[in-house]
């Protein structure tokens, strides 16, 4: 496997050049050489915000398909609890689960069921006042992976628990194992997920060895056969276990108020998120105990393999979780040691530095700076880089040319065209 | 090249939401240079809590910067009413901000008394009626 395994893809044929993703690329992560997207497969986080943005759809995320499962003997379905807020008129969530038995799964176990053992172990952590404060949520893998490439001094405060998705992965495998008595390896257990991050995650997970999850799904992947079958359902299963507490993770803010007190901030929107993070790092945020963080803008519900309007998927989970108890599950003995981080999360400094010795990256920043006097400043994204310092960063590495600015090529133009025209 | 990387930057002192814009960018560029992360933590801070002081005091003023692979140097200067009593000044809690700043969070007294807690390094020149010069060193710490 390649060094980074990334979720988002670009299909080459689709790329027509142009400079959408690369400016809103939060890592700088895209450049365009030929007239095709490339991304820096080190530098992105894949928090899908190319593939909203990609007007040719040339951006993709690759996930799991439903005839993947079927290469195991038991298949398990682990949906994310935004799964419940993409279907219109849905009063009971174990409609949505009976309809993934009924496309090929043999078993169902909610994602916000984990949600609820992480937020109480959250409330144990931040009891217990041993971590750094404040603690910032580990469940958006983006985010994660955005700290440990940009922010080395918050990566201490990533809350050391696993994200809901493995927790859930974990429990629901050895439940099937236990009551199939089927061997490990004959199970396949699927996360059906609501962004590309998160298939990443599965694939190439950042603080355990090797993810329970087999593989994962986007919603937009199964919705058609996942709503046709709901509207066949003969009858209703009852299995669903979740508190509101649990669905209420689907949104942003979710994951804060189930920490049952009031100093948390809760931020949505990669921009925002940087912009809390930057402020995080120089201490200008005071009294805040936790800090969820969520790459899409509302939360999961926003994810870019979700097929809803964002606002209005919160809506109806805002409208399913009425009827709900708060939790209805909790830790046993021992249950929080196990959901503990395998690797601790080490800051990537490799990433973005210009040279690992510092007397060289300060040579090549002093060379970044003087060509960026002689930019044009309008970061237009035609050289391929999505700003100027970009361009001048690029040219340093010597990943690029002075010329590859459009401005500076139709001034040597002009030059030579003008020492020509003196030639009589 | 010289052995010191050197920045400028004007500080704009008409509008304080702009505040952190020099900080901000040197914090940019120390971590491009892969520099120590808790220096470039105390720098960001103690030049926001500068910059701050710069806007509400004296109208702007500008900084430069010496990065040294072992150290930062900082002057922020301007062209302000200076400081009557620096000592004064630098008593935690002691703030002549004006109202309408306080009203928004700052002018807590804390922004000499920060500075100094973050950097290695503090001086200050300050004329009644001229203005005031502040020298910050901040130092990375060897292992």
């Amino acid at each position: 496997m390649a060094k980074y395994f990334h979720s988002v893809t670009l299909d080459a044929e689709k790329c027509c050049g142009c400079t959408h993703c690369l400016s809103r690329c939060p890592t700088e992560a895209i450049r365009v050489h030929d007239g095709k997207a490339q991304i820096l497969s080190e530098r992105c986080i894949d928090c899908g915000e190319c593939i909203r943005v990609c007007p040719h759809h040339a951006k993709q995320a690759v996930s799991s398909t439903l005839d993947e499962i079927k290469s195991f003997k038991l298949k398990v379905a682990i949906p994310a609890p935004a799964l419940f807020g993409q279907f219109n008129n849905l009063d009971n969530i174990d409609f949505v689960l009976n309809g993934l038995k009924a496309i090929g799964f043999d078993r169902v176990f909610e994602v916000s069921r984990a949600a609820e053992l992480v937020s109480e172990a959250t409330r144990e952590l931040i009891k217990e006042n041993k971590l750094k404060k404040p603690i910032i949520s580990s469940a958006c893998p983006a985010i994660v992976r955005l700290i440990k490439i940009r922010f080395p001094e918050l990566c201490e405060n990533v809350m050391p628990l696993l994200a809901p998705i493995e927790v859930a992965a974990r429990i629901a495998r050895k439940e099937a194992i236990n009551q199939s008595g089927l061997p490990s390896e004959d199970i396949g257990v699927f996360f059906i997920t609501p962004c590309a991050a998160k298939v990443t995650e599965v694939h190439s997970p950042t603080y355990v060895k090797k993810s329970a999850c087999d593989g994962a799904i986007a919603f937009s992947k199964i919705y058609p056969e996942l709503s046709q079958a709901m509207d066949h359902l003969e009858e209703i299963e009852p299995i669903a276990q979740s508190g509101l507490m649990g669905i209420g993770w689907a949104n942003s803010g979710g994951e804060s108020a189930a920490m049952l007190g009031d100093k948390y901030l809760a931020a949505d929107g990669i921009e925002n998120v940087i912009r809390v993070l930057e402020e995080l790092e120089d201490e200008h945020i005071h009294n805040v105990d936790f800090v969820e963080l969520n790459a899409c803008s509302g939360g999961c519900v926003g994810g870019a393999l979700t097929v809803e309007n964002p606002y209005v998927a919160q809506a109806r989970i805002q409208n399913l979780r009425k009827y709900m108890p708060v939790s209805l599950n909790h830790l046993e003995d021992n249950s929080l040691d196990l959901m503990k981080w395998e690797n601790e999360l080490k800051f990537d400094a490799d990433i973005f530095r210009l040279d690992e010795d510092i007397f060289k990256a300060m040579s090549m920043m002093e060379r970044m700076e003087t060509i960026i006097q002689d930019l044009p400043g309008i970061d237009c994204g035609s050289c391929g880089a999505p700003t100027c310092r970009a361009m001048a960063e690029d040219i340093v590495r010597g990943r690029a040319k002075e010329t590859d600015c459009i401005f500076k090529l139709r001034k040597k133009i002009q030059n030579v065209y003008d020492e020509l025209s003196g030639i009589k | 090249m010289s052995n010191a990387l050197h920045l400028h930057y004007e500080v704009s002192g008409e509008d304080f939401t702009r505040a952190g814009e020099a900080s901000g960018a040197v914090k940019k560029r120390l971590k491009s240079l892969g520099y120590d992360s808790d220096a470039i933590r105390r720098v960001a801070i103690a030049m926001y809590e500068a910059e701050i002081n710069m806007v509400i005091h004296a109208e702007g003023g500008f900084c430069d910067v010496d990065i040294y692979p072992d150290k930062v140097e900082i002057l922020l200067a301007d062209k302000g009413p200076g400081i009557p009593d620096v000592e004064k000044a630098m008593t935690e809690g002691f703030s002549t901000a004006p109202d309408n700043v306080r009203s928004l969070g700052f002018g807590a007294g804390m922004g000499l008394p920060n500075i100094k807690k973050y950097s290695d390094e503090m001086r200050i020149e300050t004329t009644i009626g001229v203005g005031t010069n502040l020298y910050l060193t901040i130092n990375v710490k060897q292992n």
